[in-house]
């Protein structure tokens, strides 16, 4: 362990960042601390936040979900193709998301016994699921669904008390559940083993095909539910709702200090990231700031993340050398 | 499959079945009663237009050569009632993201949102909210659902679109001869609309030695448009025009015709840009064509933003506000206020607009 990773971690530094913007924020932009503001914010990062759950135990599990977005996609154009058709909402969903764990199954499956690598099938899947979402619906947009479902989903129906809304209540139990399996149970490890060195992962007695084929259908499933969400937050079911989506999401997770290469990285560090780029990007939009510097920054941030703690330990590890010698 | 995946899928499939046996909420069960309070609020015509108004364009996208024209008229004309006006949006075109900006403005407490926008419905929660804020609420150029605003500004009525253009070619054709449409997508709502309304002007005693052979898609396409116009042109030997009511049809059009042996002999008229068809007018293959002032519209909805911030008007039917010197306008059934006549640009006048 280098000594940058000893003392300082990464995922310490973007919580200590997010807390810096926050501040910042509140004390120089009037309206940004405003709990309507703040619920607006939050709640525009929902379906971010939700993917990126299950999108963090792929990661460290050395693995990676594109096709996230489409699914979202597919699963909208479902729920208002169904809902169009005089189909109950309440049936819409449990469809939507099988729907949802049945494309994550597919990936999983390709990817466990056809044996290619999950960029690769995902791309294939990311263009598969949008091209059904297109099928589905068309170029249509269902926009009637009912108030009480949209409102749910929508930033102005908060939890009593709180100015969290609903989608994002649902994602802090649903964070404290995965963090909680990430990194206090068996099955947690074995993904940190799988995503560090397969191999030995496989020999040491960890179900590693299993383990991956269940990390896509939740991935698959949390997208579709996704889906949902979005479709109810902005009332409007489109087969291109959500495009391009799964770069935000691995963004956030990669800028939480989890490792693309797998076997690295913590939950808390992904929400932080999640969180960071949302709330800088409401941050600047209050400033007027235009949409291109926005994207600069997020990817100087990104670059940031990944670059620096290998900047930092490689340096020292040179500075260490002779003592290895 | 082992035993408990079969399990998990046949409790998956029970709880599905269960599910569908219960009487849901079903389209035809939800009834949205979210009817707008506009008229709650009482118009007075004789008010004077506030100063130091804060007025936000919201674009469908930045960087939209077209929008960016209208949002700086826009801007200008607030000037003009000692406001100010800004241009604020994303850089995609996608349904959502406009809803991020729309919540950031209520935030800044802006006076009015003018919005065009990417879609109808998916705006709406957002603007909602601003109207509840006592944001006023102008779309322009793309309408909102009714009522997620005050007022829409719509360049011309698709009546007037739609007759114009018939109207235009007999002119330049001695109305005589036959003539094709090239649209865009075959489910273009906006464009069948005026092709409904093309067909239903030909119908007149007046255009009885004109004949619609063909109705068209070029798919906005510019290969595909550009093919069409070679096909009508085989396939009607006797085409005299065509009308392309789609700025890349009639520029498609008008680049095929104008490197081959039909120009000069067949007329094309439409829809399109002065910057897109300036050198075919220069070179005498398109004697006119047509399209809304993109400065005007951006300044009349900064007008009615005012005389909406100002509580000269409310969107009711029926109201009636000055903008400046465009002059006075009406507002229409469901808030609608409609710019003009489609503007005809020729030879003459094509050097005064750069868009």
């Amino acid at each position: 362990m280098t000594a940058f990773t000893k003392y300082v971690r990464w995922d310490t530094v973007v919580t200590v960042l997010l807390v810096a913007v926050f501040l910042a924020g509140a004390g120089t932009t009037g309206g940004f601390a405003d709990t309507s503001n703040l619920s607006a914010a939050l709640d525009d990062t929902a379906e971010i936040a939700l993917i990126a759950l299950p999108m963090t135990l792929l990661v460290v599990a050395g693995q990676v979900d594109l096709s996230v977005a489409s699914m979202l996609g597919l699963s909208s154009a479902l729920a208002g193709a169904l809902w169009d058709a005089g189909w109950a909402f309440e049936l819409i969903v449990p469809v939507c998301l099988l729907v949802g764990a049945a494309g994550g199954l597919l990936n999983g499956w390709l990817v466990t016994r056809i044996g290619l690598p999950s960029l690769a099938v995902t791309i294939g899947t990311l263009t598969l699921y949008r091209g059904l979402a297109s099928v589905v619906l068309g170029d249509k947009a269902v926009a009637d669904f009912p108030d009480a479902y949209a409102q749910w989903a929508a930033y102005t129906r908060t939890v009593p008390g709180t100015f969290v809304p609903y989608p994002v209540a649902l994602f802090v139990v649903l964070a404290v559940i995965t963090a909680v399996v990430l990194h206090c149970t068996g099955f947690g490890r074995s993904l940190f083993a799988i995503g560090a060195q397969e191999d030995a992962a496989y020999f040491a007695g960890v179900r590693v095909k299993r383990i991956k084929i269940a990390l896509f259908a939740v991935s698959g499933l949390v997208a579709s539910f996704a889906g949902i969400v979005y479709t109810l937050r902005y009332g409007s079911a489109r087969a291109d709702n959500g495009i391009g989506l799964e770069l935000v999401v691995i963004a956030s997770v990669l800028l939480g200090g989890v490792d693309f290469d797998g076997g690295k990285g913590t939950l808390g560090g992904a929400v932080a990231g999640v969180l960071l780029i949302g709330l800088l990007g409401n941050l600047l939009t209050l400033n007027d700031v235009s949409n291109e510097v926005q994207v600069i920054v997020t990817g100087l941030l990104l670059i940031a993340s990944v670059l620096t703690p290998r900047v930092i330990s490689a340096v020292s590890e040179r500075r260490h050398l002779p003592d290895q010698i | 499959m082992n035993l408990r995946t079969r399990t998990i899928a046949a409790t998956a499939a029970v709880c599905c079945l269960a599910l569908a046996g219960c009487s849901g909420t079903t389209k035809d069960s939800a009834k949205n009663d979210d009817k707008p309070t506009a008229g709650a609020a009482k118009a007075n015509p004789g008010a004077p237009l506030k100063k130091g108004l804060k007025l936000a364009f919201l674009p469908k996208q930045i960087n939209n050569p077209y929008e960016q024209i209208v949002d700086n008229a826009g801007i200008a004309a607030a000037k003009e009632f000692a406001s100010t006006g800004k241009e604020v949006g994303p850089s995609d075109a996608k349904a959502s993201s406009q809803v991020s900006y729309i919540n950031t403005l209520t935030q800044q407490r802006q006076n009015a949102i003018l919005i065009a926008a990417n879609d109808p419905n998916a705006v709406c929660g957002p603007l909602k909210q601003a109207m509840k804020q006592n944001i006023k609420v102008v779309a322009y150029d793309s309408d909102t659902a009714k009522d997620c605003r005050q007022i829409f500004i719509n360049q011309a009525s698709s009546e007037q679109i739609g007759r114009s253009q018939v109207q235009h070619i007999a002119e330049q054709l001695h109305h005589k001869g036959q003539i094709a449409i090239l649209s865009a997508t075959q489910n273009a709502t906006n464009q069948n609309t005026w092709i409904s309304y093309m067909k239903d002007e030909l119908k007149k005693p007046a255009y009885k030695n004109m004949k619609l052979v063909k109705v068209a898609y070029g798919d906005d396409d510019d290969q595909k448009s550009f093919q069409e116009t070679q096909g009508l042109l085989k396939a009607y030997p006797k085409l005299k025009g065509i009308i392309s009511p789609t700025t890349v049809g009639i520029a498609a059009a008008a680049r095929y015709i104008s490197a081959s042996s039909y120009k000069g002999k067949v007329v094309v008229n439409g829809l399109g840009t002065p910057n897109q068809m300036r050198k075919y007018v220069k070179d005498g293959t398109v004697g006119q064509f047509a399209l809304w002032d993109p400065k005007k519209l951006g300044k009349l909805a900064s007008y009615a933003a005012a005389a909406l911030a100002s509580g000269q008007i409310t969107g009711a039917e029926g109201e009636k506000f000055k903008a400046g010197d465009l002059g006075e306008f009406t507002v229409l059934k469901d808030g609608e206020v409609i710019l003009g006549p489609p503007t005809v640009f020729d030879s003459k006048n094509i050097d005064q607009f750069d868009f």
